[in-house]
């Protein structure tokens, strides 16, 4: 495999604390060396990064392909394209699939899919339960052997809380991760906006603050019964971020992120009736969005992903509440990550660690930082290019985002996944 | 919003919503319609202000009354309408709502009035419908019922001259309506002195005191003192939904009796947007007595949706 040699490059690594201009030698797909010259070195391809930032490749936490199954909203190559234009090198895909990764035989068939289209690595969530139904298990056992990283239900409700248990039992038997997304249907009652004055005022029907505080604090409560490794998908509001500060300094094993957009918006940015600002969970308030951030800040909150959900045309149109819940937004996560730097909520190094180091933690794969002998998952991006949000510059097939027509600062142009480069920006 | 509603003269283009329109339109919209009453009192109830023009009513949710009197409201107009009841027909077909919205205004329509079960539905249509049709919105989800508000309006006008000393309550099942939303609004905009919902904590939407409002969940204090008392019908759903315990136990509670009316100011008006419900939100001796405006508001409703549909047609007329 090609030698390849970065050179004159902002090298931040949080996993190794490094924070230097250098270069970074890459041999046989794997990290050969950060910073320190390697004599006789003779690179097959130099990338010259000279006032660009070189980090490890993202990792995220939660990516909709659309594919199998839902294809007219994107496919596996065009949001793996997507990806890999966004520096994201690794990314899960929750179960979700049509068919559910609940068989080795569809694990086996997106695993071909994603090697042929080899661009970012396809990490699969396989369902916690058969069919996502919530009723029994899925062969946890089996899924893990073919490859699945972690188990979810996805957005989908459990029957009641018994299966749950049995469930979080069973994975932890085999040390699998449980990914879930805190929310109780019944609370939700089939609502598209946050509870609050927005909701009010244009009659939409509104999802409770409660509704995710409370799921949280029952699911801890089977953490800790059970003993297994939980991590909480996409936390929206402040008493779930208190909630799981509180059981965090209790020693258990929990981890949390968010989607980006939460940490952008609230229902105060809502343009009225507008279904590209239609997510769940919702855009809650300003004070959910400050405790959001400082839980970044502190640690409470480990990743940030970007809960891409790309959607064909026709999703989206009609009245708020009869469209579809989603954001394409893997094209948008390091801008939005870098303003968050910018407002000073988190340091750059901070905001890297949550989109590389930490997200591979959590998984516990090898990837994520920079460290010599790990495969060469890199991400260079210079953090001060402007870009618009429109068709020229869009990869996804999902054109569904609240940022259309905006111009951000941030953009990746060059994205290696084990020392293939995946993306060069034209 | 209000752009979406106004030309950019700030004409009336469409009527989705109270919210973002002036005080200046809403009054004119009551001064023209105040113009309309004798029409309906004349030998020939026709006027030929919309000749030629097409209105079609499209009802995605069933209603007798708003229905009726849009059709009545149009052909007095002299305009040619015709109603359309959604749910047996396209929709029910797999048709999506742009569709059938595309299908008819390839039949050169001048004005949509839609009703929609779902909220929004009507600044949808707008948005989508070709650019030389208007739309008036009969009521969508829990939203907006911005004609039966001005009707409101309109018959609190004709009661009681001034606005900005008003106490006026809206009593019912505040979470759940649309006309409260538009009232509530409508009532801001032009100025009235206080306005009070009045219902227990379970028929209240969070953070309804932002809407403007002073909340009661006692419906002696919520009374005490009113000029205008409005009162909000009540489904039956509400009970099996664990929203209330029973109609006589809300009816105890907030029912609209006898005695109460007396806590409300002696020449206090009671209006209801109908259907009401005998027995469960109000008396059928207060419903039917000498402080009721009940049927007035329904004659109203006709006058108040004609001038809409004239602003809005001479609007366009202006334009071009």
């Amino acid at each position: 495999m090609k030698k390849i040699h970065i050179a004159n490059g902002r090298i931040i690594d949080p996993a190794n604390h490094i924070d230097q201009t250098g270069s970074l030698y890459i041999a046989d797909g794997k990290i050969l060396s950060v910073l320190n010259p390697i004599a006789d070195f003779s690179a097959d391809i130099s990338i010259d990064a000279t006032n660009n930032i070189i980090c490890p490749g993202f990792i995220d936490l939660s990516v909709r392909l659309r594919d199998p199954g839902q294809t007219h909203k994107g496919t596996l190559q065009s949001e793996t394209i997507a990806a890999a234009s966004a520096g994201v090198t690794g990314l899960c895909l929750p179960p979700d699939t049509q068919p559910v990764i609940d068989t080795q035989a569809v694990t086996e068939l997106i695993n071909d899919k994603a090697k042929k289209a080899n661009y970012s690595q396809v990490y699969l969530i396989a369902a916690l339960t058969h069919q996502l139904a919530g009723k029994e298990l899925s062969s946890m056992a089996a899924l893990k052997q073919a490859g699945c990283v972690a188990v979810s239900n996805a957005n989908a409700p459990f029957a009641n809380l018994l299966v749950l248990r049995r469930a979080m039992e069973y994975a932890s038997s085999y040390n699998l991760l449980v990914i879930l997304h805190p929310e109780e249907p019944s609370l939700s009652n089939n609502g598209c906006t946050h509870e609050g004055f927005f909701s009010t005022r244009y009659g939409l029907p509104g999802i409770p603050e409660a509704s995710e505080s409370i799921a949280v604090a029952q699911y801890l409560e089977l953490a800790r019964l059970t003993g297994c490794r939980l991590h909480f998908s996409q936390i929206s509001c402040k008493a779930a971020v208190i909630k799981i500060q509180q059981a965090k300094k209790y020693g258990l094993n929990i981890t949390a992120d968010v989607a980006i957009h939460q940490l952008h918006l609230t229902e105060n940015d809502i343009e009225p009736f507008n279904s590209s600002y239609h997510v769940i969970p919702p855009f809650r308030t300003t004070k959910d969005l400050q405790r959001l951030r400082e839980g970044l800040a502190n640690g409470t909150i480990n990743a940030i992903c970007s809960a891409h959900q790309p959607h064909d045309l026709d999703a989206k149109l009609g009245a708020f509440p009869e469209t579809e819940p989603g954001i394409a937004s893997l094209e948008t996560l390091l801008p939005l990550m870098l303003c968050l730097v910018e407002d000073n909520a988190i340091t750059l190094s901070q905001g890297i660690a949550c989109l590389s180091q930490n997200p591979a933690s959590i998984l516990g794969i090898n990837s994520g930082t920079l460290t010599p002998g790990f495969n060469a998952d890199v991400c260079i991006f210079n953090a001060t290019l402007n870009w618009e949000v429109n068709q020229q510059n869009w990869k996804s097939a999902g054109l569904n985002t609240p940022y259309w027509g905006e111009v951000f600062k941030g953009r990746v142009t060059h994205t290696l996944q084990s020392g293939k480069i995946i993306y060069t920006l034209k | 919003m209000s752009n979406l509603q106004l030309t950019q003269e700030g004409h009336l283009k469409h009527f989705i919503t109270i919210e973002g329109l002036s005080k200046e339109i809403l009054t004119n919209i009551l001064d023209t319609a105040e113009s309309f009453i004798g029409i309906s009192q004349q030998q020939v109830k026709k006027v030929p202000l919309l000749r030629g023009k097409t209105i079609v009513n499209l009802f995605f949710e069933s209603s007798t009354r708003t229905r009726t009197t849009f059709e009545l409201a149009a052909s007095r107009l002299s305009a040619d309408v015709i109603s359309i009841d959604i749910k047996t027909s396209a929709t029910s077909k797999g048709e999506s709502l742009l569709d059938t919205i595309r299908n008819l205004e390839a039949m050169h329509v001048d004005i949509f009035v839609v009703r929609h079960a779902i909220s929004g539905a009507g600044h949808f249509i707008a948005q989508n419908t070709a650019p030389h049709i208007s739309v008036i919105n009969a009521g969508d989800g829990q939203h907006a019922h911005p004609t039966q508000a001005m009707l409101d309006i309109f018959t609190i006008r004709q009661h009681k001259h001034e606005f900005s000393t008003l106490k006026v309550g809206i009593i019912g099942d505040i979470l759940h309506s649309r006309v409260v939303r538009s009232q509530i609004q409508a009532l801001n905009t032009l100025g009235v002195g206080e306005i009070r919902v009045v219902a227990p904590k379970t028929l209240l939407p969070s953070h309804v005191e932002q809407l403007g409002v002073r909340v009661f969940n006692n419906m002696e204090k919520g009374l005490d003192g009113l000029d205008v008392i409005i009162m909000v019908r009540l489904q039956k759903e509400r009970m099996t939904s664990a929203l209330l315990p029973s109609e006589r136990e809300y009816f105890t509670c907030f029912g609209l009796t006898e005695e109460r009316l007396k806590l409300a100011k002696a020449d206090a008006i009671v209006m209801h947007p109908g259907p009401i419900n005998r027995g469960v939100e109000i008396a059928s001796s207060i419903a039917d007595g000498p402080q009721s405006v009940i049927l007035q508001q329904v004659s109203n409703g006709i006058a108040i949706r004609m001038a809409i549909m004239s602003l809005i047609l001479q609007n366009k007329e202006d334009a071009v």
